[in-house]
């Protein structure tokens, strides 16, 4: 069973944002003339000598604006267009990337060179149980379509103007609001146009033309020996495969007080207890949560070793897909690139394999991994589609989509009145987590007692600590009836690879409690 | 290739950029235009086998423009042809144009003295796929069975720069990088049995790292047999140990994080200006056997001689002896600085600027922690009664900025001393410690030998960058916790 939940919208005046719209022609903003380029170089390395070959030519625009303390400090734009291509020659993988090719002579030099790139890999062949085995890929019938984003108010259209006052005016009220405390006060916008076309040597052509915005804001208020941090409506903003509509919907103004006075007044709270109690956490803190301890542990390639040396392993064995405990019974975990505006959304990933939701964990039981073609053919895994690559110039490889929490049949109010002695601690501040994906620290920015079912004094310097499918397993409450409680919060920034690959992930998720966790650490 | 990328071509677009401004928005704009042609080619193994592999060849321009003493905007594009560095420029202006007005706009840099880098090594520029594999390929082999993972990079990137007012220099860097890791998997077997800890899943990894300016100065076969060396030593029954404060001898890996955290919050010019740095320039905040610059014209240097905003680098000294004498700056933190700090010394200038600098500040493009008396690694544990031996560390994150706390993990290899010996494997283990206080005088020795690491310090094209550090032995180390518990 998959969820059938959607992002919420927050109060505010706001445009609909429209469905995604899949075609079976590329969208119109995806040139003809990208797809003879990416055809081009898919040739040129089938000629090379490569069994099989893709080819993505990718034209990005980015736009981000920061204010800082009531200026605008930062405005930049963005472009980023070429050719990258993956060639695949005996069992090594090649590939090799050129900015702004101005013919079908630069991708097809492109397309030889990813194939003489492949050719070296074979110089070092893995002993190991899975080198010994040909790189196959999953079949996907090759697709031919399009694919774009709901938008209802191009970000690229919003008046720069219109977009500076908004940010400025708000760290302008934050400052007032929070008094000579508010060290700093800062906003930020930002907004994706991607276009991309795909061609593969197995008769794949697909177009996709995708939006993305957000934008957030934060205080600092400065004390005499530390920091308080507040913000809104995420730690680094919320995000989506969506229009200015979004930020329409944040409503920054109407938060900006209320902000730099919990920064301020947390100067002063009292210091979270250092025990073990039942933690309440709040959706946002819980998107990380899940991103952190949940999405990387199912990345396949993390599980079959192949980011060993740098973002890690997991504790995953897949021997135990389909049976092993995750959580409680409360913990439903979904793969879904499918769900309308949330900022891991698509219609293709970048193998052309089509979207499609599918389940990592169900009642508490891990049933389901994040695969590409090779790594899915390599486990005798029957699912690929979440493979993303970084802009034209980077290799695709497995990526987090949606991977969400579907919501409970609480709200967050029930949550509070059933605990007895707890604390509930939102907006993450500070996140770290083993290579295995098992034991993490979170510190997040405001915590509150939580006493004989009621919220009491504010608490700062909140964190806890745990070990992954024991703290899974102390889920006992689980929020999301009430509107509003279940939101996708996007991640614009998920780091992995070498070189550095920046992913935008989705996550969906409900204010939660957890018994028995260790709260309060201190350093 | 059509990219632009050799030096004269650089030299042109950014020219070209800048007569376009002044056509197009006359002669009162300011504006400062870069050029990056950056070629970056990297080979990834896993299981002990390439299984990435790609190369990457771009040529980036950067453009700046300020109208009105502050209304600016920054824009880029991988975009080259006429066309396209016209519509840069139109771009920028139109955007200028509706920015409200930066009343902190710092201004260009302008002419200066050129300062002159450690250059390319032409060999690392014209380094292919069979030079990387050749490395993949010693490393693998030098770790004597046991199955590896890391990657080999070279790097070449130029860089021209210019302004309206006249600033107009161009440089090349290369970096060539082995970073991997050994790993001895139960399944394999050093001796057939589960990990040391009982757990299954355990796995004894050991790492060996290196930078260099030449590929030709990597052995690779070198950080393969050290990384296994590691990987084998953690083949002994797993010690016992409890959360809180013990003495550590951090390896050079290990050091390199906490330096990466002081620089990019502590020393960082915007931490100073807006209240969230712990640092006290010119008191004894750390031990005296502590001295950290940034040296990015050093001859091994894998740096550009000059930032992002083309001030030229300089050897700076953010720390003497343990005092704290300067935090790096791009031109927003030195005007910020300046009009703080009134009444008191002024600070350096230091070329810290990088294209993430609005929003994450600048950074230290070369540091050196200068190593010290304590001897070797060997050495520095054998002052150790009962504490810890830690080779790496990993997701380090930012808790508490003021007294710069961070948590963080242990990784590749973490003994338990006694005695000055090291008696055992303990694991991954969580630390929640604050690097200033670890750091206060008293708590320090360092090591006599430095290495050169690599590390990704800023955002911008010149990615990588060379940390030379020392080993360090420190008084205490706050243990919260570990992987299995």
């Amino acid at each position: 069973m998959l969820s059938t939940a959607s992002p919420a919208s927050t109060a505010g005046a706001s445009t609909a944002t429209p469905p995604p719209t899949a075609t079976p022609d590329p969208p119109a903003a995806v040139p003809s003339a990208a797809f003879d380029l990416a055809a081009a170089a898919v040739e040129a390395a089938l000629a090379a000598g490569a069994r099989f070959a893709d080819a993505r030519v990718v034209d990005r625009r980015h736009e981000a604006l920061t204010a800082r303390d009531g200026d605008l400090r930062q405005l930049s734009q963005t472009t980023e267009a070429g050719i990258g291509v993956r060639a695949l020659v005996g069992d090594g993988w090649g590939f090799a990337a050129l900015a702004d090719p101005t013919g079908e002579r630069d991708a097809r030099a492109t397309g030889e060179r990813a194939v003489a790139v492949a050719r070296a890999s074979a110089a070092v062949r893995s002993p190991g149980a899975h080198g010994q085995r040909r790189v196959e890929l999953l079949p996907v019938p090759p697709q031919r379509g399009g694919w774009a984003s709901g938008c209802a108010r191009d970000p690229f259209d919003v008046p720069l103007a219109e977009k500076a006052d908004l940010l400025v005016g708000v760290t302008q009220a934050m400052r007032a609001a929070g008094g000579s405390v508010i060290g700093v006060a800062e906003a930020l916008s930002a907004a994706w146009d991607t276009r991309t076309a795909y061609v593969s040597s197995e008769g794949a052509r697909v177009g996709q033309h995708v939006r993305e915005t957000g934008a957030g804001m934060h205080c600092l208020a400065l004390g005499e020996h530390e920091v308080q941090r507040r913000s809104y409506p995420a730690f680094r903003g919320q995000y989506g495969t969506r229009g200015w509509e979004l930020v329409d919907e944040l409503d920054l103004p109407a938060h900006a007080d209320r902000i730099a006075e919990e920064a301020a007044a947390l100067l002063s709270a009292p210091l979270c207890p250092s025990t073990e109690t039942t933690l309440l956490l709040g959706g946002e803190q819980m998107s990380l949560q899940i991103h952190e301890s949940v999405g990387h542990a199912i990345e396949l390639d993390r599980i079959l070793g192949w980011e060993a040396a740098y973002a890690g392993t997991s504790w995953l064995d897949l021997s135990r897909l389909g049976d092993l405990r995750f959580g409680s019974e409360l913990m439903n975990i979904t793969i879904d690139p499918t769900i309308p505006g949330a900022l891991g959304s698509f219609g293709y990933d970048d193998e052309g394999t089509p979207a499609a939701p599918r389940d990592a964990v169900r009642n508490g039981t891990w049933t389901g991994v994040l695969a590409g073609r090779d790594s899915a053919a390599l486990a005798g895994y029957d699912h690929a589609g979440s493979v993303r690559a970084d802009g034209y110039g980077r290799l695709p490889m497995v990526r987090m989509t949606n991977v969400g929490l579907e919501p409970g049949p609480h709200s967050l109010e029930e949550l509070v009145a059933a605990t007895d002695d707890g604390v509930l601690m939102e907006h993450n501040r500070s996140w770290s987590i083993d290579d295995k994906r098992l034991d993490f620290q979170f510190g997040c920015e405001i915590g509150w007692e939580v006493r004989a079912g009621k919220r009491g004094r504010m608490l700062r310097n909140p964190s806890y600590t745990g070990t992954g499918p024991v703290f899974w397993n102390s889920l006992d409450m689980l929020a999301g009836r009430e509107p509003g409680e279940w939101r996708a919060w996007g991640t614009p920034n998920c780091g992995k690879g070498q070189p550095g690959q920046v992913g935008h992930t989705g996550h969906g998720a409900a204010p939660a409690r957890f018994t028995g966790v260790r709260v309060g650490v201190r350093g | 290739m059509s990219a632009p990328g050799t030096d004269e071509q650089l030299d042109a677009v950014v020219e070209r950029v800048l007569d376009e401004v002044r056509r197009q928005g006359g002669g009162a704009v300011e504006a400062t235009a870069r050029a990056d042609h950056h070629r970056l080619a990297l080979t990834r193994f896993a299981g002990s086998g390439i299984h990435q592999n790609t190369e990457d060849d771009r040529t980036t321009v950067h453009l700046r423009v300020a109208l009105d003493g502050g209304r600016s905007a920054s824009v880029s594009t991988t975009r080259t042809t006429t066309t396209a560095l016209a519509d840069l420029v139109s771009t920028a202006l139109a955007a200028a144009r509706l920015s409200p007005r930066d009343a902190a706009w710092p201004g260009l840099t302008g002419p200066g003295p050129a300062a002159s880098g450690a250059g390319p090594d032409d060999a690392t520029a014209a380094a292919g796929p069979a030079e990387r594999a050749a490395l993949v390929a010693a490393f693998v082999e030098a770790a004597g069975g046991l199955e590896t993972a890391g990657y080999a990079q070279t790097t070449l990137l130029t860089s021209a720069v210019a302004d309206t007012a006249g600033l107009h220099a161009r440089a090349a860097s290369t970096g060539a990088v082995v970073d991997g890791i050994a790993r001895a998997l139960p399944a394999s077997g050093l001796d057939g049995s589960p990990g040391p800890s009982g757990d299954a899943s355990f796995r004894a990894d050991g790492v060996g790292r290196a930078v260099s300016r030449s590929l030709a100065d990597l052995d690779a076969a070198a950080l393969g047999a050290r990384a296994a060396r590691r990987a084998r030593a953690q083949a002994a029954p797993a010690q016992p140990l409890r959360r809180g404060e013990l003495p550590v001898v951090l390896e050079p890996s290990a050091v390199l994080d906490v330096v990466a955290g002081l620089l990019s919050s502590t020393f960082s010019g915007r931490g100073l200006v807006e209240g969230t740095s712990g640092v006290r320039l010119g008191e004894q905040q750390l031990d005296p056997a502590l001295t950290l610059v940034d040296d990015p014209l050093h001859p091994s240097s894998t740096a550009l001689p000059f930032d992002t905003e083309g001030t030229p680098g300089r050897l700076t000294e953010l720390v003497r002896d343990g005092v704290p004498r300067a935090v790096t700056t791009d031109r927003r933190t030195v005007a910020a600085l300046a009009a703080t700090r009134s009444g008191l010394p002024a600070l350096p200038t230091t070329a810290g600027a990088h294209d993430a600098s609005d929003t994450w500040g600048p950074v230290a493009q070369a540091p050196v922690l200068s190593p010290g008396g304590g001897g070797s690694v060997d050495d520095l544990v054998a002052g150790l009664e009962h504490g810890l031996l830690v080779c790496d560390l990993w997701y380090t994150r930012l808790a508490e900025a003021r007294r710069s706390v961070w948590t963080g993990l242990t990784r590749n290899g973490t003994f338990l001393v006694r005695d000055g010996e090291v008696v055992g494997p303990v694991g991954v283990l969580r630390f929640t410690q604050s690097y200033l206080e670890a750091l206060a005088p008293g708590a320090v020795a360092v090591g006599s030998g430095a290495e050169a690491l690599p590390r990704a310090l800023t955002f911008g094209a010149a990615g990588t960058a060379r940390v030379v550090v020392p080993a360090l032995r420190l008084a205490r180390w706050n243990i919260t916790g570990g992987a299995a518990t």
